[in-house]
């Protein structure tokens, strides 16, 4: 059983982030950075029972939107779409964990060794991407992840669509997912083109207040010692969290953006200096789907800036001899625009 | 408790006796909650003092618990689980066989050696003992297991720069120490009995919150910021301790004993400053201060220490102060020694990649980058799904096409599997060509403090550049009597930044001991199939021996040596002279090395960084 969400003392940053990518997967994922023992991962863990649940076609092994054609699997549903009526049944969204030592095979997928040494037939073992097609794909550690590894991931992430061809295979089926990456910095940086595949990036650090860490002790330990009393305490709270997210997904589309704000969001963006259109587009999606979660029909400077260190403090080009953090430095540009 | 001053031992003897027992009771503690507290990190090498320990740590456990050994070399393979090759062949449909970890549900994993683990492994030891099972996505298999187990890590290193990984010693509550321990000591005493903690175990698991609970955890928490302790895992492991203390008294409330048991077991050994606290020191144990000065923070607060007899400020917490003086008592002799270390290395993360590892074949190391073909017998790794999975399409064909007569008797009684030489599949491994720049640097006399800023500027314009390369930087420091490790081996710019922060002058300049830790350094990079370069930034004056002495002849005779060393080793090698005149001695240390000179009196951070990418190009 999971820690609950609405259990979890302060982070706030960290939380909002994993509520913002929850409502618009658009935003292209979270990096959660930060000191041993901050509950990252406990975080994202979490954040799967907050999670709606979605229609997909029945028995589609990539969870298909029975809603969108273009993007169905090659492998039934292009081909029945349209043409007969498609059973549709519902799934929660699922949140796949890349655990650390998972093998190429069992992240693309690869022939089905048990198939084929039994009945000697040539067929797909669909791995982890096609598991978290429409959903979350959450790696703890994610500095330490192979390099060959992260090659993958990247083409993957990019295009959306996973391609095997190995073994005699030749195979493509949708992969659109959330990468959600914690790790601690100490252990290794991250390579500059995964980093710049994160929509979000926060920074998490031990909590400073007595109080607050006293407040952490005293639910981890309740937890641990009767997860399922723990848990029901906080159901209210979860219910709450759900239909927060499910009412930010029907309005997020809604909200209105003004000019004025998508020239504040511009001048940020140049007084930086990050590169690319993708900060840009990334500060507005986030800061939509914030208003989104606070129900506001309109989306404000203010939320603007309370996004703006999220979406923002991974782009920066990096100067080493800078002695202040880019989060000082987000601040800093913050102030002087929005004065 | 016994009290140190009864007369019967000396301190050391005492010292041992504690140590013994300590540790004793942090097995029988973990023998009563394994779950909740993690485990134990035992510094000690191999010895007969230690298989005691672990026999007596055995003895505790109940039968039916396993104790699973994990060398420190292992694979994910046999940590996680994976195909049974041989059962596999043999049934002709992949067959599963448990790790090491699932197969210690419930018990005890044992690695010795734990310091030389590799971040792979430390990462899933980490996510195994945090979620208490381990996901399984290998070989065409997909599962989940349990693995609820407590950890004996033995570190067996030897300096401070190989010391256990700190994402595991941050999940185990006890951190103990056998080195001091004399095998005598530790044949006549006996901790806590197997039926004790039988019995201590089934109260364990019906502990209620008891009143004042809150005012208790703010005493672990106020404590161990008080000894510079971050985590927030420490304090829960000390409160979960101290629970399992109450349990082996037979009793479900906490009392203070408990309290001061979980401080000395569990904060104490991770204490990273002392406890700026009133404290009433009678325990005779005075602080070694003749051999190491105190540097920074630390010096006003042994200062403290060693007058220290106004106890009259009270705090309001009464539980902190419990714990502190608990923690205090037992911090080490050695202490100062250790935190002047520490602090230099804070936190202590080594990336404990085999940091002493001998050359292994380079076939089967580096990143690996996938699988393709090869021969076999080439000394390549096997990929045996990837062999099966090539080998499978072809079954059908192949069978129909060898059907003589004593081959088709051999299929009646078993299915066979044909693998050939084509279906081969090798694990690769992409070598890198990392590279490790190991800086020493003079941080003494005038121009200590401009020298130590640029060369600080030019490590982290080096990591800055070099992190996609994955290349790594260390920095030690020449002042006083003894060069200091101030940075081991790192690519983390992060880390550096915040060790290169306050890092102050000042001293002497021990320039042979410094080259002497360099050459270490660059040894065990090679053995990590890294390329060292030494870079020395100095002005040349150096006036303290190997021994510490001072005089500006032993300390020069001393840096040739050490320097010849540096040649004899084939390391390749670079003076920056920052003194405001090129010194003589400074280009004949460079020769000795076989190293190249510069003369750059004005060093910068840019051009410094230029000239050791130029060098390390060269290399």
């Amino acid at each position: 059983m999971n820690f609950p969400f609405s259990a979890i003392v302060g982070q706030e940053e960290m939380k909002r982030a994993l509520l913002m990518a929850a409502v618009d997967p658009t935003i292209g994922g979270v990096l959660v950075f930060g000191d041993r023992g901050t509950g990252k991962s406990t975080a994202v863990r979490a954040l799967a029972a907050l999670l709606p649940e979605m229609e997909v076609v029945e028995g589609c092994r990539y969870h298909c939107d029975p809603a969108d054609r273009d993007r169905s699997c090659s492998e039934a549903c292009s081909a029945r779409l349209g043409r007969e009526e498609l059973k549709i049944s519902r799934i929660s969204v699922p949140v796949v964990d890349l655990p650390l030592g998972a093998t190429e095979d069992r992240i693309i997928g690869a022939l089905d060794i048990e198939k084929a040494l039994t009945l000697g037939e040539k067929s797909f073992e669909p791995g982890l991407l096609a598991r978290a097609n429409r959903g979350f794909l959450y790696i703890d550690e994610v500095n330490l992840l192979e390099d060959h590894l992260v090659d993958l991931l990247l083409d993957v992430a990019a295009t959306g669509e996973n391609v095997v061809e190995r073994e005699g295979l030749s195979i493509r089926h949708p992969a659109r997912f959330v990468l959600v990456g914690s790790g601690n910095p100490e252990e290794g940086e991250l390579r500059p083109q995964l980093l710049d595949r994160f929509g979000l990036s926060v920074e998490v650090t031990t909590p400073k207040s007595i109080d607050e860490r006293i407040e952490v002790i005293k639910r981890r330990d309740a937890f641990e010692r009767n997860a399922q009393e723990f848990s029901a305490r906080f159901a209210e709270d979860e219910a709450g969290n759900r239909q927060k997210i499910e009412k930010a997904r029907a309005i997020r589309s809604h909200i209105m953006v003004s000019d004025s704000v998508l020239g504040k969001a511009a001048e940020l963006c140049l007084a930086l200096g990050t590169d690319g259109l993708r900060g840009e587009l990334t500060l507005i999606r986030a800061a939509r789907a914030l208003a989104a979660l606070e129900g506001c029909r309109e989306l404000g400077v203010l939320h603007l800036q309370e996004v703006a260190a999220s979406a923002l403090r991974h782009r920066l080009r990096r100067d080493p001899l800078e002695e202040a953090g880019s989060t000082a430095r987000i601040e800093r540009a913050l102030e002087e625009v929005f004065r | 408790m016994r009290d140190p001053s009864d007369g019967s031992v000396g301190p050391a003897e005492f010292d041992a006796e504690q140590a013994w027992d300590d540790a004793l009771m942090a097995a029988a503690l973990l023998a009563v909650d394994p779950k909740a507290l993690g485990g134990v990190v035992v510094r000690s090498g191999a010895g007969p003092v230690r298989d005691l320990w672990l026999t007596a740590c055995r003895a505790i456990f109940p039968n039916s618990v396993p104790f699973v050994r994990m060398p420190a070399q292992i694979g994910p393979e046999r940590v996680l689980g994976g195909l049974d090759l041989a059962a596999t062949l043999r049934h002709g449909r992949p067959v599963h066989q448990a790790g090491l970890l699932s197969q210690a549900d419930g018990g005890v994993v044992v690695m010795p050696m734990a310091e030389r683990l590799t971040a792979a492994t430390i990462a899933l030891m980490a996510a195994a003992l945090d979620q208490g099972e381990v996901a399984i996505e290998r070989d065409g298999i997909s599962a989940r297991s349990k693995a609820r187990f407590g950890l004996i890590a033995f570190d067996e290193s030897v300096s401070e720069a190989e010391c256990i990984s700190p994402a595991i010693g941050d999940r185990l509550a006890f951190h103990i120490d056998l080195v001091a321990v004399p095998l005598r000591c530790a044949q006549s005493r006996r901790g806590p009995n197997a039926a004790t903690i039988a019995a201590a175990r089934r109260l364990a698991s019906g502990f209620e919150s008891q009143s004042g609970e809150e005012d208790l955890i703010a005493g672990l928490i106020g404590a161990s910021i008080a000894l510079g302790i971050e985590s927030l895992r420490v304090p829960l492991l000390a409160l979960w301790a101290a629970r399992a203390a109450a349990a082996l008294r037979g009793e479900t409330s906490i009392e203070h004993d408990d309290l001061q048991l979980a401080a000395r077991l569990v904060l104490a050994p991770r204490a990273t400053r002392f406890p700026e606290m009133p404290q009433d020191e009678s325990d005779g144990r005075d602080q070694p201060q003749d051999r190491h000065e105190p540097q920074g923070p630390l010096q006003s607060d042994s200062h403290e220490h060693e007058n220290s007899d106004d106890t009259s400020t009270k705090r309001d917490a009464a539980f902190e102060d419990v714990l502190l003086e608990a923690a205090a008592a037992a911090l080490p002799r050695d202490l100062l020694a250790q935190l002047a270390q520490a602090a230099s290395q804070s936190p202590r993360t080594s990336r404990s990649n085999g940091q002493s590892g001998p050359a292994r074949r380079t076939r089967k190391r580096g990143r690996p980058i996938g699988v393709g073909r090869g021969e076999l017998g080439s000394g390549d790794r096997l990929a045996i799904v990837d062999t099966l999975r090539a080998a499978a399409p072809w079954q059908r064909l192949r069978k129909a096409v060898k059907s003589s007569p004593i081959e088709d008797a051999e299929q009646a009684g078993q299915r066979r599997f044909s693998v050939r030489p084509d279906d081969f599949r090798f694990r690769r491994y992409a070598q890198r060509s990392e590279s490790l720049n190991i800086f020493v640097v003079d941080a003494s006399g005038s121009t200590a403090l401009h020298r130590l800023g640029e060369a600080k500027g030019a490590v982290e314009l080096l990591l800055a550049d070099s992190y996609v390369r994955r290349d790594s930087v260390a920095l030690i420091a020449l002042r006083g009597r003894q060069a200091e490790l101030v940075l081991p081996p790192t690519r983390a710019l992060t880390r550096a930044k915040r060790s290169l922060a306050g890092l102050p002058g000042g001293g002497g300049t021990p320039l042979a001991s410094g080259i002497d830790q360099a050459i270490g350094l660059a040894l065990a990079a090679r053995r990590r199939d890294q390329q060292p370069t030494i870079i020395i930034l100095t002005d040349g004056a150096a006036n303290v021996a190997r021994d510490g002495g001072t005089g500006r002849r032993t300390g020069e005779d001393d840096a040739l040596v050490a320097g010849r060393h540096v040649r004899s080793f084939h390391l390749s090698a670079l003076l920056i002279d920052t003194g405001p005149r090129p010194s003589p001695f400074a280009s004949r240390l460079a020769a000795e090395m076989n190293g190249r000179y510069f003369a750059l009196p004005m060093a910068d951070a840019k051009a410094l960084s230029n000239i050791v990418k130029r060098a390390s190009a060269d290399a």
